[in-house]
């Protein structure tokens, strides 16, 4: 059993981090050039960290398995970032986007933490200003903000539908800075295959170079995963296809606890699968729900085109459920509603699996251009993908897997249950709870790698200045390459039948039925029994040509998809142990008589910490979460 | 709408040191909703079922942001559709039966590495060089500190979009870099916080490219034109503007 | 000071202003041809004595020499780097959706260069007395040279060739000059094609006069 010490300053919530900075221990600049910091993962809060790092002076070596830093998936990030700077006056706060992410997160968020990055907000959009990001402007030349689900202020800064891609390429390029100033190197095409622990400390990474196939061992005196989130684990999503759980995950089995991985978001409105070779779902960034409308037929499977089907037949049933927030609910809300609706058989087009997102109304008001300078490029990947016309006809959407709550467990300091080794970005568990609201996923990543790490990671490696540069040829690296190069030669002596895809596949549909948008008790225990069985078919049947010591993408898919598996079944427990409902984990059992999810505050105010445990069950640790500051309530957006 | 049938002739290559050849495969029943990548997928499922390698090529997002893939297909670089990256590129856009070359780009600084991979880290060399504005974390100033016209904004928006797929050195039959240097150069050109470093900037991108072995520039559009994000030839005039002032 | 002068940017700076200098010269050039019309060969001799004689276009002269050495040199080396640039062809030729024009310069240009070659044999060479003629009766030998059939067929492809080049060779010179924004960048698309009609033509259309008045 592992202790779980969240390390949350004294003090009140608006002074915890002031406090925590102007006390944490300081490493100096001579020190600095001796410590190395080792960093997976070059998204929006890797490439952040990892520029902020290397400007302190840190030695810092950082690793993604793209071909460049510029590709790591927070470039997919559509519709925005919020900040509470309040330049539309109307009433936001601090405390406003705290209180709304506790809130959206259904109180199962550490409010320290929350409260935090709400206060970074407002300097990471100074910050990326600064870096030349081309944020939307005003006519009169300052910044604009839209709205986005689940809040009643307009606190969204955005470049159009591709505010992830132009955050990103501002923290690539001030990474880039600072490769040429030298403080940092960058290894791309690299999979991280395992942590190194020395004395129980995170010490290094063995990592499989995906040019050559070559295994090859970095140290640090301190290791830092940004590597994102594992919503692929459900092969449609709206992730990029390569974006995998294998790092996390590694952490996880070298001691790092887990925290809540049954909290997944699914998005409510994406573009729904249309073939079977289907790789990705691609998304329609929630801003559209600022002028789209969203409804189905009244009547049970009509199948008129929906131009042809008048108003008095069509239910707009987000804004009959929720008048208050009408379109704009969170997006465990929308996604549960939607499904509601298709699975009652209400659903549009040829599989049913789909609701209409109306522009005709919005059109109508402000015309074309203006709903063509707001969304044209949406409409435009729309037209593309679906060969149909958004303009002319209501868009078609269905909910798609988007992004992980749950992840590594990490204290004040973003410090895993592994010493030395950290945790930023999607990565972690800490600011969402158990649904995360739109736009502060780039907020968070910004926030955790420019503002929180730099100013947490010193208190560790405070006490490491005396620890010399750390060798790659102890036993504890033999030992990890040894663990590595044989999961390999496991992986590419089955040859079987099966590709690793179609075991995805398959893995996939399984966590999308029975762990999905809702759960309940039943198929949970089913779905551990056939992830079990897909994971010994798998290691019996699977194929994979070519060899390991060359470029070899089987092989990478391969060794993703075997973690996924154990993943899985992690997810499943979780999802198992929280006999509650709340934010995204929807259990059938514990909703309202109308469909609510129903939290039980009394026995699950926790955080699941789940600890590796060898071949045996997990061990569940709990870290009960205390609202000192705020009421917990019933959430609700009617 | 019916399966779709194609005859695809794609480059194989081992490694950098190996020589490539190209090999022709049929593949039927494509539906016509597939993106290219799926396509390959399907081809790739066949070939990997039977034992044999697949195809190697770069793609992650599948949604035309990352930039991570990119084909030469038929004479284009991501195929037939302007606007598209290959990822996006359906195949309802193909005509059933249709013969389809498949090449990785072809450019000396972007030598290939397997099959339809190449490398394509002289851009990120080039962005090394000078493509950023050199503020620490944290020194920077309230945002709205700098009133930047939404016009201005804009522009420095379409210049920014720049994916860095590399199918602008693809299209030009000089392989240069022009449009990929130009469009970061512009983005900082149009707003204030890049005027700073603006000199030493272009100076440095422009040495680094010629470093790399791009061809040089001689205006014949083709990169605009086959740009999946659109970026605009002006960008070129700006960053020769941008030299210029820079000496 | 080599990266100022080689880098990709300044040669195509180069070649612009020394390709743009030379669009000047033209239609001073086609001014003078023009004289070859009149019956009389008297103005013609004597402009062309006054640029063989006047101290001041001497200096232009050289000038424009060095221009067009400039302008050849640089733009063989452009060219091949550019060919050097892509070792390995593509194996479905590039279909971009280019201007044609813009794709053959060099081919253009070369063309140009074989006929300026000609050109100099023709009159130049013999002002400067290194080919047998009359330097003060360039009009004779320039009505002799249009009674060869075979000349003029050449004369007038040359001019075509150099048509195309010049199309593309206003505008471009302007794009890396620099100057190129969404409202004057069409203009001067317009401007480079009337005048990559109207000064190769005038060009042509003087062996056709001169055949007709005979």
């Amino acid at each position: 059993m592992i202790t779980l010490n969240a390390k949350i300053p004294e003090g009140p919530l608006e002074e915890k981090w002031t406090r925590y900075k102007s006390t944490t221990k300081l490493v100096n600049p001579a020190n600095k050039k001796k410590l190395d910091i080792i960093i997976i993962g070059t998204g929006l809060s890797g490439a952040g960290s990892a520029a902020a790092l290397g400007e302190l002076g840190y030695n810092v070596k950082v690793f993604c398995y793209q071909d460049s830093p510029r590709r790591a998936h927070s470039v997919a990030a559509q519709g925005g970032i919020n900040a509470a700077k309040n330049y539309k006056h109307d009433g936001d706060s601090v405390y406003r986007l705290f209180y709304d992410m506790i809130k959206g997160g259904d109180f199962r968020a550490r409010e320290a933490n929350v409260y935090r990055i709400a206060e970074v907000s407002n300097q990471v959009i100074d910050h990326y200003t600064a870096l030349g990001v081309p944020f939307a402007r005003e006519y009169g030349g300052t910044l604009d903000t839209r709205s986005f689900g689940g809040v009643q202020v307009s606190r969204t800064f955005y470049a159009k539908g591709q505010t992830g891609q132009q955050c990103l390429l501002g923290a690539y390029s001030s990474l880039n800075r600072q490769i040429k100033a030298g403080t940092v190197t960058m290894y791309p095409r690299r999979d991280m295959l395992d942590i190194v622990v020395i004395d129980g400390r995170a010490r290094g990474i063995i990592v499989r170079n995906l040019l050559t196939g070559e295994i090859e061992r970095h140290s640090a005196h301190a290791v830092v995963l940004a590597s994102g989130g594992y919503g692929t684990i459900y092969y449609l999503s709206t992730l990029a296809v390569n974006s995998n759980a294998s790092a996390a995950w590694k952490a996880y089995k070298k001691g790092a606890a887990f925290a809540n991985p049954s909290f997944v978001q699914i998005h409510p409105s994406s573009i729904p699968q249309l073939n079977e070779f289907q790789s990705k779902l691609t998304l329609m960034s929630e801003s559209l729900r600022n002028d789209g409308r969203i409804w189905v037929p009244k009547n049970k499977g009509d199948k008129r085109p929906a131009n042809d089907i008048p108003e008095e037949e069509r239910d707009y049933y987000l804004e009959r459920r929720y008048p208050t927030f009408g379109n704009l609910v969170p997006r465990d809300v929308a996604s549960r509603a939607a499904k509601e609706r298709c699975d009652a058989g209400y659903g549009v087009g040829e599989t049913g699996l789909a609701v209409n997102l109306d522009f005709r109304d919005a059109i109508k008001k402000h015309g074309k251009k203006v709903i063509e300078n707001r969304y044209g490029n949406l409409f435009e990947m729309y037209q593309h993908i679906t060969g149909l016309d958004p303009y002319e006809e209501p868009m078609r959407i269905y909910p798609a897997g988007h992004y992980t709550m749950g992840g590594l467990w990490v204290d004040y300091e973003l410090m895993t249950t592994l010493p030395g080794l950290f945790s930023i970005g999607e990565s972690n568990f800490s600011d969402h709870g158990a649904n995360r609201l739109g736009a502060s996923s780039l907020m968070q990543a910004a926030g955790d790698g420019y503002f929180i790490l730099p100013n947490t990671i010193s208190n560790y490696l405070s006490g490491e200045i005396r620890t010399p540069r750390i060798p790659t040829t102890g036993s504890e690296f033999d030992e990890a390459e040894k663990n590595a190069k044989e999961r390999i030669a496991k992986l590419l002596s089955i040859k079987g039948k099966n590709t690793s895809t179609t075991f995805h596949k398959r893995l996939g549909k399984i966590m999308w039925d029975y762990c999905g948008m809702t759960r309940n008790e039943e198929g949970l225990k089913k779905a551990l029994k056939m992830v079990e069985e897909l994971k010994k078919e798998f290691w019996s049947d699977l194929m994979v040509p070519g060899e390991g010591a060359d470029l070899n993408q089987e092989l990478e898919k391969a060794g993703r998809v075997a973690d996924f598996m154990e993943l899985a079944k992690l997810m499943i427990t979780d999802a198992l142990n929280r006999k509650e409902s709340c934010g995204a984990h929807f259990r059938e059992e514990y909703q309202t008589p109308d469909g609510e999810a129903m939290r039980n505050d009394r026995e699950y105010s926790y955080v699941a910490a789940w600890e590796y445990n060898g071949d045996d069950e997990p061990v569940l640790n709990k870290e009960p979460l205390k609202f000192e500051f705020v009421e917990l309530k019933e959430r609700s957006y009617k | 709408m019916p399966d779709m049938k194609f005859k695809l002739k794609i480059w194989r290559q081992k490694n950098e040191k190996t020589k490539g050849s190209f090999v022709s495969y049929d593949l039927d029943n494509v539906s016509p909703d597939m993106s290219f990548l799926e396509m390959l997928d399907a081809l790739n499922k066949r070939l990997v079922e039977s034992g044999k390698e697949p195809v190697a090529f770069d793609h992650d997002c599948r949604e035309g942001i990352c930039g991570s893939c990119g084909m030469y297909i038929n004479g284009l670089p991501h195929g037939p559709v302007p606007g598209l990256t290959t990822c996006h590129l359906a195949m309802r856009y193909f005509n059933d039966g249709d013969s389809i070359t498949i090449e990785p780009w072809r450019a000396k600084a972007f030598p290939v590495i397997k099959d339809l991979i190449v490398d394509r880290s002289a851009f990120d060399r080039i962005q090394v060089a000078g493509g950023f504005i050199s503020v620490t974390a944290g020194a920077a100033s309230e945002a709205n500190a700098i009133l930047i016209t939404k016009t201005k904004s804009d522009e420095a928006f379409d210049s920014a979009i720049c994916i860095g797929c590399g199918a602008c050195v693809a299209s030009c039959k000089n392989a240069s870099a022009m449009l990929f240097v130009s469009a970061k150069i512009s983005q900082f050109a149009l707003l204030p916080q890049g005027h700073v470093e603006a000199k030493a900037r272009v100076r440095a991108m422009v040495q680094e490219m010629d470093r790399q072995g791009f061809g040089n520039c001689s205006n014949t559009g083709a990169c605009e034109a086959r740009c999946p994000k659109q970026i605009k030839l002006t960008n070129i005039a700006r960053l020769n503007r941008e030299y210029y002032k820079a000496y | 000071m080599n990266k100022i002068l080689f880098s990709a940017v300044s040669k195509k700076f180069v070649m612009a202003l020394a390709g743009l200098f030379l669009l000047l010269f033209l239609p001073v050039h086609l001014g003078i041809n023009l004289m070859l019309l009149k019956d009389d060969p008297q103005p013609f001799n004597s402009a062309a004595h006054f640029m063989a004689t006047f101290p001041l276009v001497k200096v232009v002269e050289v000038l424009l020499f060095l221009t067009i050495l400039i302008h050849v040199v640089y733009g063989i080396t452009l060219q091949i780097q550019n060919w050097l640039s892509r070792p390995v062809r593509y194996e479905v030729s590039n279909r971009a959706e280019t201007s044609a024009f813009s794709r053959f310069m060099i081919w253009t240009g070369g063309s140009v260069l074989i006929f300026l070659i000609i050109h100099f044999f023709n009159f130049y060479f013999i002002k400067l007395g290194l080919v047998e003629g009359d330097p003060e009766n360039f009009y004779a030998i320039a009505w002799q040279l249009f009674t060869i059939p075979g000349y003029v067929i050449l004369y007038w492809v040359c001019f075509i060739l150099l048509g195309f080049h010049l199309f593309h060779a206003l505008q471009s010179a302007f794009q890396t000059l620099g100057l190129n924004n969404d409202f004057w960048t069409p203009v001067i698309k317009g401007l480079s094609l009337i005048y990559a009609i109207v000064v190769p033509l005038g060009f042509a259309v003087i062996p056709l006069v001169i055949w007709l008045i005979k």
